[in-house]
């Protein structure tokens, strides 16, 4: 059953490094955080990789497989072929501390900037009621793991480290969208927040994040055009344009 | 359960890869499964190819959690022993779950013993203490000498390797099923484990490098593992997640006292600790039938029906009576606010 898989695996840290070649026993049902176990086991014990559950949920083992993001723990090995080459790299949108671990201090940073969920002043804790099909639509943007692998793809961020200042990336966008369909959330501006501060304009909406999504989450459809929409509707339909110019008259 | 399945692989009528089937495709349908398990549907579609609404998965009892722990002060999480001013924060801390933690409960464990005891408890004593303790200079310099130790070690073990060594012994001897015979066994091994683990050598440099943290965190992996070996040897019965063979009965007079671990100059010593008595009023929510199983005659004399023990069985026109006890005990449990 088993056999000796041909791996490639980026070895280096901040100040550089470089693809180093490896040959590493591969046994049924395996996937590529076992081989790299392996590998650090057997032949290389000093490589650096990050990892916790196994089981694809608590996001940690974060990489690029064959130049895909992937959680090493849910990519098996009878996906490829006996003969090729596996290429394991770390995540490229952020900075490297060492081999495969990388340093993703920039999604909490932008984490931070978010304003939190703001309490309805009329209603104490326990007395919050929500319609349960307002509850399912957010559980979606729940399911995130913060794999950082949308973020990590995102072509915005994406060797273009200048753009990291103004732009918050899918796995903030789900969070906004989310916190604006929240019918108890009191905060009134996420909208603006989303245009002004989170680069949400930046996204020209290729899906490359929902593509690698290991939750599933449709962060495009679901998230970030919804999202896109109703930004417009605030700020760019002459209607709502000129509602709120009488509007402001009147009550002036 | 765990054992039952046991029971099953041994005789024989195992599944192929060494487990058992659990079906749950034959009692449920797809959109339930999918809705409610999520995540199993999810891991076993993706890892094994598995679409357990349609088809049974193959599973087998495996370790997932130690019941014991650091034993601590329950209302600081202060660590009991000889340090001042350490924490346990979460479930390193030990003795929550009884014999045997439910499904869930770890999470409202780590929150209370995380957040409200650990650190708030920390935060207070740190406030309370005034002056910093100061360190020792020479302390210091010692634990640094024996952090970066593993790199001197040219000649020293593969931690990796010592760390599969260790586990397949604990697996193989101190798992699921446990003997004095093999209990013993792991106790001689963890003696010879103890030297080549004190020799695990790291390679390469001090960033992000899991050979050297494999080589440090081994120590107390072994120690963990003298702890729980001895302490299920000296416990002569079986109560949740301790299963001993050679006494497969739960004893009521074992319920009684918890098993402290000490490290002094000659390893691990075990010592039996009473744990402190169930207060009346609480023991008195119970009927005292319930109370059997758990509990010795002795301590049952403290209970309401305590007078009466050897006429309990004989009560046959009993039922109404108990049954009325019962609602009583359920106000009352109302009353208290559980």
């Amino acid at each position: 059953m088993g056999y000796d898989a041909k791996l490639r695996v980026w070895r280096g840290d901040d100040e550089g490094g470089e693809l180093k070649d490896f040959t590493v026993e591969v046994n049924e049902g395996e996937v590529v955080l076992d081989v790299i176990h392996r590998l650090q086991a057997t032949q290389a014990p000093d490589l650096a990789v990050r990892w916790n559950c196994k089981a694809g949920k608590c996001g940690s083992c974060s990489a690029e497989v064959n130049g895909r993001p992937r959680l090493m723990c849910m990519t098996r090995m009878n996906t490829f072929t006996e003969q090729e080459t596996v290429t394991v790299t770390p995540l490229r949108t952020f900075p490297v501390v060492r081999d495969l671990v990388t340093d993703v201090s920039f999604n909490y940073e932008k984490a931070l900037e978010m304003p939190a969920f703001q309490p309805p002043a009329e209603l104490k804790p326990g007395e919050y009621r929500m319609a349960q099909v307002d509850v399912e639509r957010s559980q979606e943007f729940r399911k995130c793991i913060e794999c950082f692998l949308c973020q990590n793809t995102c072509h915005v961020v994406r060797d273009h480290d200048e753009n990291k200042p103004a732009f918050s990336g899918p796995r903030m966008f789900i969070r906004a969208a989310e916190l604006d369909m929240h019918p108890l959330d009191a905060a009134e501006n996420r909208k603006e927040f989303a245009q002004e501060s989170q680069g949400l304009g930046m996204c020209n909406i290729t899906k490359c994040c929902t593509e690698v999504c290991p939750e599933g989450i449709h962060i495009t459809d679901n998230a970030i055009i919804p999202m896109k929409e109703r930004v417009v509707d605030r700020k760019y339909d002459p209607l709502v344009w000129l509602g709120s110019k009488i509007f402001k008259r009147a009550g002036a | 359960m765990a054992r039952a399945i046991n029971s099953e692989i041994k005789a024989g009528r195992g599944s192929p890869h060494g487990g058992i089937f659990l079906d749950i495709a034959s009692r449920r349908t797809p959109e339930y499964i999918r809705k409610r398990l999520p995540s199993m549907y999810h891991q076993f579609k993706e890892l094994a190819d598995v679409d357990i609404t349609a088809e049974p998965m193959e599973i087998g009892p495996t370790c997932h959690y130690v019941m014991g722990g650091v034993e601590v002060d329950p209302d600081s999480a202060a660590a009991r022993g000889s340090i001042e001013g350490l924490f346990a924060a979460g479930e390193v801390s030990g003795g929550m779950h009884g014999s045997n933690r439910l499904g869930g409960n770890s999470l409202s464990d780590l929150l209370v013993f995380g957040r409200r005891r650990a650190g708030v408890g920390a935060a207070e004593y740190a406030t309370k203490i005034g002056e910093r303790p100061k360190v020792a200079q020479s302390d210091v310099d010692e634990a640094v000498t024996e952090a970066l130790a593993p790199f001197t070690r040219d000649s020293g073990e593969n931690p990796f390797a010592l760390q599969a060594e260790l586990q397949q012994n604990m697996n193989d001897l101190v798992g699921l099923i446990r003997t004095a015979d093999e209990l013993e066994q792991a106790i001689k091994r963890l003696q010879e484990l103890a030297a080549r683990v004190h020799n695990a050598a790291a390679t390469g440099g001090r960033a992000y490098n899991p050979s050297w943290h494999l080589a440090l965190d081994l120590r107390n992996m072994l120690l963990v593992s003298e702890c729980a070996a001895k302490a299920a040897l000296m416990r002569q019965e079986s109560r949740g997640g301790h299963t001993r063979d050679d006494f497969p009965k739960m004893d009521p007079v074992w319920r009684k006292v918890n098993l402290i671990c000490k490290l002094d100059e000659s390893g691990v010593q075990v010592v039996k600790q009473d744990i402190p008595e169930i207060p009346t009023r609480l023991l008195d929510l119970f009927e005292i039938d319930e109370l059997h199983k758990y509990m010795t005659d002795e301590e049952l004399t403290r209970h309401r029906d305590g007078g009466s023990l050897s006429d309990t069985t004989a009560a046959s026109e009993g039922g109404a009576v108990n049954g009325v006890r019962r609602e009583t005990a359920r106000l009352a449990r109302r009353r208290r606010g559980w």
